[in-house]
């Protein structure tokens, strides 16, 4: 039953090449970030003396802090209410079974394929005649829809599998859907509301098209946006360009390092269950 | 998948008990009354998604037969604008692109994705798996810019690529490698592969570990080697995981964005445009609205087209 020794280190370097290659990219911009402001250095090499100071640097002129607040501010004005409306949507269709709760269903998952592209077109002239462009609520109004048919589809999927008797032995209690969703079934969902909550957080914060087209000035959009607008302004200065992605990136790898396991978990669930 | 039929058989099963007729009807009335009221839980989601998915959705088609800048009235033009996406090489292009795309941000992470998972499967099952698991997954979890911008200095001339190729003695076919028309779109592919590989790895690994080991166990009895045991056992058991991967590293080809824009913006020439680029370069700067909204439908259409096959391939076997 043992896999041969040949076999196991073979296999166990193809496994480290690949940890390789995925690592180097990361490293390399660390190291470049350390060279001196404007200099050109090669790929991977440790400079001379190292500029510690480049994050600094990088952090005032990205004004970071203001980037990690309006990033957040999007991030909250999306994710609850989200999760509220595509729970209560995915308890409507999962477990109370709506009249065409298929067909609801349907035009939901078909959302799934849209691509952003699609319709960004449209979003931005919706935008402008509600005088939203270039405001934050022009890029979180639009997320939350699209955010609809994964979160409709995930929370279904839990509703639908729960067992009825729970539903039932509540009813037999005099307990009407609003009762029943707030005080039983929310409590019970709790596991897949936080993954939900998690795959929504990291999308909001990662969304880029819509920030792009939505908000002109790169301190109201989200943080991908702001990392676009950042390169077009200091692409020629490359140490102080990888200062500022490292620096960018800081928050999404505390928060991979903290979750990573629930995070992959969450990730994995929500393509399986899409 | 499989829960999909298991709700209608629980209604269809609530209505069965041989009550009498009137407290039958009493309680379908009540049942059914409920039910109507479910409606208001569905309603907000069914809002948000109507006014600002469904709504621009619709908008886009009706875009795409007029002729307009934005600003000015716009003109009726019937199918012309898909006459010229169809015709215009600089539109069709992209759409040859996304498809060349599709080899790289699809076949190759799900291929290196599936030999991967499976060694992990095989020989890592310990903490160095584990380990691997979670570095390999890290890309994943960055914004696609950032891995743009990580990777645009990396194939750049004094980058970190042609420094390895250098090593490795092959410093002779160095060269700025997006920046040259025939490899700029393999290049770009290889930042989807470093981007999506961690998630087909995971995900692929997820489905195997479902699979019974008595089976890879038998399979090693008759002296399955590790290509024969990925045939026989392994890839069968996880068609369905195969069918999520392939459909959504699909859709991140055909509606890639993000890395193009930020590594090349489409360049150089037009060697890397892809259709999302192609339409917000239309839309927004050029503003030819109506083609931008054709080439837009075309791409929604060519997603569906690609997918609803691999859907159903993965559903059929796996049943």
């Amino acid at each position: 039953m043992r896999t041969s020794y040949g076999e196991l280190y073979t296999g166990r370097l193809y496994l480290a090449a690949m940890m390789i290659f995925t690592v180097m990219p990361f490293l390399s911009i660390f190291l470049t970030a350390l060279h001196p402001s404007g200099s050109l250095p090669s790929g991977l090499e440790w400079p001379s003396t190292p500029q510690w100071g480049n994050f600094l640097e990088a952090f005032r002129v990205a004004e970071m802090n203001t980037l990690v607040f309006s990033s957040s501010l999007i991030v909250l004005g999306v994710v609850p209410v989200s999760l509220i409306i595509a729970t209560m949507a995915g308890f409507g269709i999962g477990l109370l079974q709506v009249p065409g709760a298929r067909v609801l269903l349907l035009l939901f998952v078909f959302g799934l394929t849209l691509p952003f592209e699609g319709i960004v077109i449209p979003l931005y002239y919706l935008a402008r005649e509600m005088g939203l462009l270039n405001t934050r609520l022009a890029i979180i109004l639009p997320l939350i829809g699209l955010f609809m048919p994964f979160g409709v589809f995930w929370m279904r999927a839990h509703f639908a599998g729960m067992p009825s008797e729970i539903t039932e032995s509540a009813q037999v209690d005099g307990a009407g859907p609003w009762g029943l969703f707030w005080r039983i079934h929310v409590p019970l969902a709790r596991a897949p509301i936080a993954s939900l909550a998690i795959l929504l957080s990291i999308w909001t914060w990662n969304q880029f098209l819509l920030a792009l087209v939505l908000v002109e000035d790169p301190t109201q959009r989200t943080m991908a946006g702001a990392l676009g607008a950042f390169q077009g302004h200091y692409a020629t200065d490359i140490p102080l360009l990888c200062a500022g992605t490292i620096v960018i990136l800081l928050p999404t790898f505390l928060v991979f390092i903290v979750l990573q396991r629930q995070l992959i978990a969450a990730l994995l669930q929500g393509s399986l269950k899409g | 998948m499989g829960q999909t039929g298991a709700p209608m058989n629980r209604s269809s099963g609530a209505a069965a008990p041989p009550s009498r007729l009137e407290r039958r009807t009493l309680r379908s009335w009540r049942v059914r009354r409920q039910r109507f009221r479910g409606w208001l839980f569905v309603l907000p989601a069914l809002l948000m998604y109507g006014v600002f998915v469904l709504q621009p959705l619709f908008l886009t088609i009706q875009y795409s037969f007029y002729s307009w800048d934005g600003i000015t009235a716009a003109t009726w033009v019937g199918f012309s604008n898909y006459a010229r996406v169809f015709t215009d090489a600089d539109l069709l292009g992209t759409i040859f692109n996304s498809f060349r795309l599709l080899v790289f941000f699809s076949l190759l992470p799900v291929g290196l994705g599936l030999v991967t998972a499976s060694l992990m499967h095989r020989v890592a099952a310990d903490r160095f798996g584990s380990i691997a698991r979670s570095v390999i997954f890290l890309p994943q979890v960055i914004p696609l810019v950032a891995a743009g911008i990580i990777w645009r200095w990396l194939l750049s001339l004094p980058g970190l690529v042609n420094q390895v190729l250098d090593w490795f003695g092959l410093g002779g076919i160095a060269r700025a490698w997006l920046g040259d028309f025939d490899t700029a779109l393999p290049a770009v592919g290889m930042i989807g592969v470093w981007v999506l590989l961690g998630f087909c790895t995971v995900l692929l690994q997820t489905g195997m570990a479902k699979i019974n080991p008595e089976l890879y166990e038998a399979a090693r009895l008759d002296g399955a080697g590790w290509w024969a045991e990925l045939r026989a056992v392994t890839i069968p058991g996880i068609r369905y995981e195969l069918g999520v991967c392939l459909t959504v590293t699909a859709i991140a080809a055909l509606a890639a964005f993000d890395i193009v824009y930020v590594s090349t913006g489409g360049g150089p020439g037009r060697a890397t445009s892809v259709p999302g680029i192609k339409i917000y370069i239309e839309a927004f700067l050029q503003r030819r609205v109506g083609l931008a909204s054709a080439l837009a439908v075309v791409l929604m259409c060519l997603v569906l087209a690609v997918i609803l096959p691999i859907q159903r391939l993965s559903r059929e076997t796996s049943e």
